[in-house]
């Protein structure tokens, strides 16, 4: 346990479990609206973002906090409408953001797209005291908009238009969920990068929901795998010299079929039981 | 002065919507409809499909804008009423299936939230769900997936959500849609027993079916005009309503339909 013993390697875990925890938090409530991909799009945008802290000679991690919250409530304000063009118009937004970001960095001075690659694919040995400052405010603000309004989000997750009947203030709910997301992508840029920020939302709800029933059971599960495959890729990225992003996504993925393979027989146990019942029933009417 | 006020507000229509319009898209849904539903009654909502009925519905819970006409709940005009915890709504069908799975506990207690909030559920709270469980007849599935349900215990559910708010009034869009006879039953008894308590209901249905003797009157809409407004059509009169569709719940029996709710 002598990586401990570094200042970045310390730095590096505690981003990693923040990770671990608010992406999978804010991933499950992308994923129950069937949202999967808004990560994805605005990790783009966030690359804008990203390149206007190096031109500006700001702190990355804030401006692209910035204008990743932007472009979410944007891609928020597209979906409420729920026009068909729509698709178009979010396709505009993700490429424009990634398209403005790999121009910007150029315009910085001295700056290439190759100061951009560690904010794309993620890295433990660039994460300063001050990401870690920023990465913890903003993970604080995650885990207080996922857990604390849970039941909440659940609710216009599930069905917006009875949670609507229900008096609750959906569409500033839904500004919070995208906002949140945005803030996610930023806390996660570090460690995972923005390229596969969307891959921690997404893979650690997937491969939970394997083996639970129920929606808090899923939540739970998926941050626990989070943390687990958070963890472990930055360890392992400690000894074997990748990009922490890629060794974390592709822990996911292994949990993932680790999951898969040990729900099948759980799945065909229960539809055994369920036969069972069935027959029972079956001898019960012969019997009348 | 206070008894007086109290004595207006009873008799006062818990909905009345007056002359109400609305369109989707450029298509007029709605041309100047008047409803009133008073305390303690039932009233079904028939026509046949693309009449407006469930537009109508949805305009009362202002899920549909009116482009013209007054609505009122509870004596409140709509733009001030904040009142939610006392009307509990089960919406058609709801459109896409979620992405995660949900308990049967878990999707009944959100109909709870009309009453708590943003507070932390109480006791109260969760014995509220218990009871709208058992209503339904669904208390054995508290804590099965809803993606395991077959279509009309996925109803049942939807209607224990509404329940669950304790509403004096409940407004359901076509209850009884892909609902299977030996479903329909459970849901008509579930009624029966709200209807018991003193609530007062407005449902669109396709046919009055079993929940027929429960029905005081019955609004027929066609075209998005009502055509008829008092006691509900006798089975035989129901068939020789204008674009009646021959949709019959009994063949159902033979093969439940695949309509799933939530689900499909």
């Amino acid at each position: 346990m002598e990586l401990l013993n570094y200042a970045f390697m310390q730095r590096a875990l505690l981003a990693a479990v923040l990770v671990g925890v608010t992406a999978p938090a804010i991933g499950t409530y992308l994923v129950q609206r069937r949202q999967a991909v808004m990560g994805d799009g605005i990790g783009h945008v966030a690359m804008t973002g990203v390149a206007l802290g190096f031109l500006l000679n700001t702190s990355p991690v804030w401006m692209a906090t910035l204008v990743a919250v932007v472009g979410a409530v944007g891609m928020e304000l597209i979906r409420s409408r729920g026009k068909t063009s729509g698709d178009i118009a979010l396709a505009m937004l993700f490429y424009g953001g990634l398209a403005g970001g790999v121009m910007i960095i150029n315009l910085a001075p001295g700056g290439s797209t190759a100061n951009l690659t560690s904010y794309l694919f993620g890295s433990i040995t660039t994460v300063s005291a001050e990401d870690v400052t920023a990465v913890v405010i903003l993970a604080a603000f995650v885990i207080a908009v996922t857990l604390g309004l849970r039941r909440q989000l659940f609710a216009i997750c599930q069905d917006e238009e009875f949670a609507r009947v229900t008096g609750l203030p959906v569409r500033f709910l839904n500004l919070l969920i995208a906002v949140t997301a945005a803030v996610t992508v930023t806390v996660a840029m570090r460690i995972v990068g923005l390229l596969l920020v969307s891959a921690m939302m997404v893979i650690p709800v997937a491969a939970a929901q394997r083996v639970t029933r129920g929606f808090t059971a899923t939540l739970t599960t998926a941050m626990v795998i989070g943390v687990l495959v958070s963890l472990s890729g930055t360890v392992a990225t400690y000894y074997i010299d990748a990009p922490s992003g890629g060794t974390i996504v592709l822990l996911a993925i292994g949990v993932f079929m680790v999951m898969t393979g040990v729900s099948a027989p759980l799945a065909r146990r229960r539809a055994r039981a369920a036969r069972a019942a069935e027959q029972i029933c079956t001898r019960d009417d012969v019997k009348v | 002065m206070e008894t007086a006020t109290a004595a207006k507000a009873a008799e006062q229509p818990v909905i009345s919507l007056r002359g109400a319009t609305a369109s989707l898209g450029s298509r007029p849904v709605l041309r100047g409809v008047d409803l009133s539903v008073h305390r303690g009654e039932v009233v079904a909502l028939l026509g046949a499909n693309g009449s407006g009925k469930s537009t109508a519905v949805r305009a009362v819970v202002g899920q549909v804008p009116l482009t013209d006409g007054t609505l009122s709940l509870f004596g409140t005009d709509f733009k001030r009423f904040r009142d939610w915890s006392r009307i509990g709504y089960v919406p058609q069908r709801t459109t896409a299936a979620s992405g995660v799975p949900a308990t049967v506990r878990e999707v009944v207690s959100s109909g709870r939230l009309a009453r708590s909030r943003f507070g932390i559920p109480r006791k109260a709270d969760r014995a509220a769900v218990t009871r709208a469980l058992d209503l339904v007849d669904m208390g054995g599935y508290a804590d099965a997936s809803v993606n395991a349900l077959s279509g009309g215990q996925h109803q049942r559910v939807l209607i224990a959500r509404a329940l669950a708010v304790e509403p004096e009034l409940l407004i359901m869009d076509e209850p009884m849609a892909g609902v299977d006879l030996a479903n329909q039953e459970v849901l008509a008894g579930a009624l029966r027993e709200q209807v018991a308590a003193g609530s007062t209901v407005l449902l669109v249905l396709h046919e009055l079916g079993p929940l027929e003797p429960l029905i005081d009157r019955a609004v027929v809409l066609r075209d998005g005009c009502v055509v008829h407004d008092g006691p509900p059509p006798e089975a035989v009169g129901q068939h020789a309503l204008p674009g009646h569709d021959h949709v019959h719940p009994h063949a159902a029996h033979d093969a439940e339909p695949l309509r799933t709710g939530l689900l499909s």
